[in-house]
């Protein structure tokens, strides 16, 4: 049998290893975020955002180069991604958590498990072979299907989730008054879960922004803005994760601080995303 | 909860048997709408195995399926073989290594947020443990080629490599030249990358052992570091298995990063140090450059066999959140 | 209520102001200073990809082919690797492909019996790949042959100061270091030439690993890139590595010279590279002259092709007229006033036997049965002199 003071010891020195398993965790995080923003912090200039990349010897002569034609593409790319899942995603996600018996929703919940594990590499082969090869070229439009199979069964997930957290009681409600269920579902259940739908489609939309795997073979990548703006969804379309990994593999030193400062973008861009996700889970009515 | 399991058991009665009220052409029309986008979603998922399954199959029926897993050569040059080997073996390796590494800091940190810190503490480190798993992994990637690798070389292993050279030359086959990319780069930025997941789902089997469990164990007399092993990390089992099996799943699937910080190398036998190769990094080095039909199709069948083994490892942590009934454990 | 509507109505109203402030910067932002002569329905986006050596000419190129054409014709070059390059022009997603491997004779008669046409190899400059290494106390200058280079490859020579190399070096005070072979862990053209150089050297290379984008290397560790072998080699006393003439010049790394197949020791220079090319060509180009005949030729050198198709209208990725016939003004531009570009960049000049090539296979591109090329040949004044 140990003695008091023993197991008091003990209790401190647990304590003391939970400390620093903690700070030891975190602080990766903290030195990466300050070396991205030191690293990049300098070539963060006004070419950056309102230049076109170009070619590398841009760079190596001083000649202004930037990456606005990358942000834009990114823009496009996203929020083509979003428009294409979140219909898809809320239908899953109302059909799991409104039609509890339907006979499909067991399959459909490890379905949709299973391609929400998948690496996203996995994801861009898919849509490489389903719209790449069929439209004969890159395009963004097949970046964006490709993203939206990241987002996919995040959304169908989190809508699921925040549906079933509504009590039954307020759709019995709706339905005793003579609603059709549709009604139902969409306004009195669906505003009532408001802000969990929000959240969860920003994280699946975070968590898409930063893929880079599914995009080197669907969006492709340019130099350039297209010609014309439907260039961004038809033709090869730069965006900030695969233009990061070409900078940070090129041998040019003036393209490796460009890398940085497309990953203080990058980063910011999803950041500020999480965060909004964040403060609306806060929010409760 | 019981009123509501009432309701929904009525509803379910219902539904089965549903009246004509259910019937009107506009729910019909919902349902059809509702269910069509989830089976799009099943669709989608069986057209990714079969899609990567028919790409692959020309080089599964070269070599045969265990064959080709079983190959150790990858040689897209003279022989025109392809096995998968070295590739499984990476990613097994450093998943299951970056999983060991994690496992009980991942865990801890859950501990103390769950246990010990105050609420406002406790938010701002679940926050930031949420926020590693947002980071993108190209920013880490980045960061590993031009901070991370070059520290690990010149501080660790340069210094192991010159001690192990002049006491014990031995091991250097084993440690393998220390260039800074490599196998143990890439599985330290894995363990990084996996402690949410751990965590998130630790944290929430955690929170769910009931109040009175930990109040009739400190009644006993127990320090509270005996609370949590005897009355709480029991009873958190399940959560921490779940967690730690989803977390595999990450690791296997992690691209980019490893990618860019394994160093690419193809053959065995694999080093400590030295470079090595996962599922993932081979299909984003070689996707683009492959040339012969039969390289392109054995990639497609090793990103077929990612999916079995990703696949394999969700229905476990599937079937363990089940057994373990673990509600949310969301990571973003 | 009221919360959730304007937060739908946001989020609805920032998707539309990105998409449309999107569309205006997207013509606004391509348009800096040009004045007339090239309005939005004008302007032609080119789409190539391939090789990574020749990029930073490319598309160095590219910039100012856009600054010549007032921004009426836009290249877009990514480099994805010379595999890359063949695989994307094969599956018809790129209206020109790039490449340091011609294409193959099977690669060749596929497209011949899909395309009805034939694709044409044309060279658009030269790849030179030399030998960098890492020995303390030496600099730049060690002679290399190429038994030498494949037994280091092999894992037969495994000292500097191996017999072998002391016999080409004699003036040298080699260590007894032992070799770290480092090589290419990617695919690379760059892997194809070097590769390509041994295979010829040396029976027993050619039959054991042979030449490819990337091989089964018998010993060694991988780099990732040219940057991966050059920190690699960089890193390691005793390492010897290869990059790309350029890259080594750039960065101030150690390489050597290599004695060629008339028994000349020949050190790396644009001239000496250019000279390697300037052999009789054959009609359709497709050679290697590694282990060059030419008497003062660099031996480990090769073309960079640009891969098109002699019917441009069977390509998928071409969807007019006018797109082929840019896509062939920018080549016939290319190959003769861009090539002042060259060395400038680090790159070696097209000689003259190559563009004569090149000219011949251009009078034979056709949309649609038309021969576009020769058209707008025509009136170009170096092609009328050769």
């Amino acid at each position: 049998m140990k003695t008091m003071l023993q197991r008091n010891i003990r209790d401190r020195f647990m304590e003391g290893l939970l400390v620093l398993s903690t700070i030891i965790v975190l602080l990766p995080l903290i030195i990466i975020i300050a070396h991205v923003i030191i690293h990049g912090i300098g070539a963060l200039n006004w070419d950056f955002f309102t230049q076109e990349l170009g070619s590398p010897s841009r760079a190596l002569q001083g000649r202004p180069t930037g990456l606005v034609h990358t942000i834009l593409g990114t823009l496009v790319v996203d929020f083509m991604a979003l428009t294409i899942a979140l219909p898809v995603g809320l239908g899953a996600g109302i059909m799991l958590s409104e039609y509890p018996d339907h006979k499909l929703n067991p399959v459909l919940r490890v379905m949709n498990d299973t391609l929400n594990g998948m690496p996203a590499i996995l994801k861009g082969l898919l849509a490489f072979v389903l719209i790449v090869k069929p439209m004969g070229t890159f395009s963004g439009f097949s970046g964006g299907v490709a993203l939206s199979f990241v987002m996919l069964p995040i959304i169908a997930r989190t809508t699921e989730s925040a549906l079933m957290s509504i009590p039954w009681s307020i759709r019995e409600a709706g339905l005793a008054i003579g609603l059709p269920r549709w009604r139902v579902v969409l306004s009195t259940v669906m505003p009532a879960a408001r802000f969990g739908l929000v959240t969860g489609t920003l994280i699946a939309f975070a968590r898409a922004a930063g893929e880079a795997a599914p995009l080197l073979f669907t969006s492709f990548g340019n130099n350039y803005l297209p010609n014309h703006w439907l260039g961004m969804i038809l033709g090869p379309v730069d965006t900030l994760p695969q233009r990061l990994y070409s900078l940070a593999i090129s041998p040019y030193s003036h393209w490796h601080n460009m890398g940085w400062a497309a990953a203080i973008v990058l980063l910011v861009f999803v950041m500020l995303t999480f965060a909004t996700a964040r403060f609306f889970t806060r929010q409760k009515f | 909860m019981s009123t509501d399991k009432d309701t929904r058991k009525n509803i379910r009665k219902l539904l089965r048997n549903p009246s004509a009220i259910y019937r009107r052409p506009g729910d019909l029309l919902f349902t059809f709408l509702v269910v069509t986008l989830g089976i799009s979603i099943i669709l989608l998922t069986l057209s990714m195995a079969f899609v990567l399954y028919g790409e692959g199959s020309a080089a599964l029926r070269e070599f045969g399926f265990f064959g080709f897993v079983r190959g150790t050569t990858w040689d897209p040059a003279v022989q025109l073989v392809f096995g998968a080997w070295p590739f499984l073996l990476g990613t097994v390796t450093t998943s299951v290594m970056a999983l060991l590494i994690s496992i009980l800091p991942a865990i801890a940190v859950a501990i103390f947020t769950a246990e010990y810190a105050p609420r406002w503490l406790a938010n701002i480190i679940d926050n930031l443990i949420q926020l590693i798993a947002a980071v993108p992994s190209v920013v880490i990637g980045i960061w590993g080629i031009f901070v991370l690798a070059p520290w690990l070389r010149d501080t660790v292993y340069l210094p192991v490599f010159m001690w192990a050279e002049s006491s014990y030359p031995q091991l250097l086959p084993i440690l393998g030249n220390p260039m800074g990319y490599g196998m143990t780069t890439a599985t330290i930025v894995l363990a990084l990358m996996i402690v949410p997941y751990t965590t998130a789902l630790t944290k929430d089997a955690i929170r769910s052992v009931p109040q009175e469990q930990r109040e009739a164990c400190r009644a006993l007399g127990a320090t509270r570091w005996e609370v949590i092993r005897m009355a709480i990390l029991p009873y958190a089992r399940g959560g921490i298995l779940a967690g730690a099996i989803l977390s595999l799943g990450r690791a296997i699937g992690e691209t980019m990063a490893v990618a860019m910080l394994i160093g690419n190398k193809n053959t065995l036998p694999f080093t400590i140090f030295g470079a090595g190769a996962t599922m993932p990094s081979v299909i984003v080095n070689e996707f683009r450059e492959a040339v012969e039909s039969l390289h392109l199709s054995s990639l497609m069948a090793i990103g077929f066999t990612l999916f079995i083994i990703a696949l394999i490892v969700n229905l476990f942590a599937a079937y363990l959140t089940r057994k373990f009934s673990i509600k949310g454990g969301q990571v973003i | 209520m009221y919360t959730n509507r304007i937060i739908t109505t946001a989020i609805f109203m920032a998707f539309l102001s990105i998409s449309c402030g999107n569309g205006d910067n997207g013509n606004g932002g391509s348009l800096p200073g040009s004045g007339g002569g090239s309005s939005a329905e004008n302007r032609i986006d080119l789409l190539g990809a391939g090789a990574t050596f020749p990029a930073p000419l490319i598309t160095a190129m590219a910039d100012e082919y856009r600054d010549l054409t007032n921004n009426r014709v836009t290249l877009n070059y990514q480099s994805i690797g010379s595999g890359g390059g063949i695989r994307q022009f094969m599956e018809q997603t790129v209206m020109f492909g790039m490449s340091e491997a011609f294409l193959s004779d099977e690669v060749m008669n596929n497209i011949q019996q899909s395309t009805g046409g034939r694709a044409f190899n044309m060279p658009i400059t030269l790849a030179d790949v030399v030998p960098t290494y890492n020995i303390p106390g030496i600099g730049e200058g060690v002679v290399f042959d190429g038994e030498l280079l494949v037994e280091i490859y092999m894992g037969d020579v495994t000292r500097w100061n191996d017999p072998k190399i002391a016999r080409l070096n004699p003036d040298l005070d080699l260590p007894g270091l032992p070799i770290t072979v480092v090589h290419r862990s990617d695919g690379s053209g760059t892997t194809n030439v070097w590769t390509s150089f041994l295979s010829r050297v040396s029976e027993r290379w050619r039959n054991r690993v042979g030449y490819a984008t990337s091989v089964n290397w018998p010993v060694g560790i991988g780099g990732n890139g040219n940057e991966g072998v050059a920190g690699a080699v960089q890193n390691t006393p005793g390492a010897i590595g290869y990059n790309s003439f350029t890259y080594a010049l750039l960065n101030d790394m150690s390489y050597g010279s290599v004695v060629n197949a008339s028994g000349n020791v020949i050190e790396p220079s644009f001239e000496a590279t250019s000279e390697a090319a300037n052999i009789d060509l054959p009609e359709d180009t497709r050679v290697l002259f590694t282990n060059t005949p030419a008497e003062y030729g660099y031996p480990i050198a090769g073309f960079a092709w640009m891969l098109i198709y002699e019917n441009l209208d069977a390509n998928n990725a071409i969807s007019n007229r006018r797109e082929a016939e840019e896509l062939i003004r920018f080549l016939i531009w290319s190959i003769t006033d861009a090539q002042e570009m060259s060395e400038s960049l680090g790159f070696a000049r097209l000689p003259e036997t190559a563009l004569e090539r090149n000219f011949a296979m251009i009078r034979q591109l056709k949309w649609n049965g038309e021969l576009l090329g020769a058209s707008l040949l025509e009136d170009h004044p170096l092609a009328a002199s050769l």
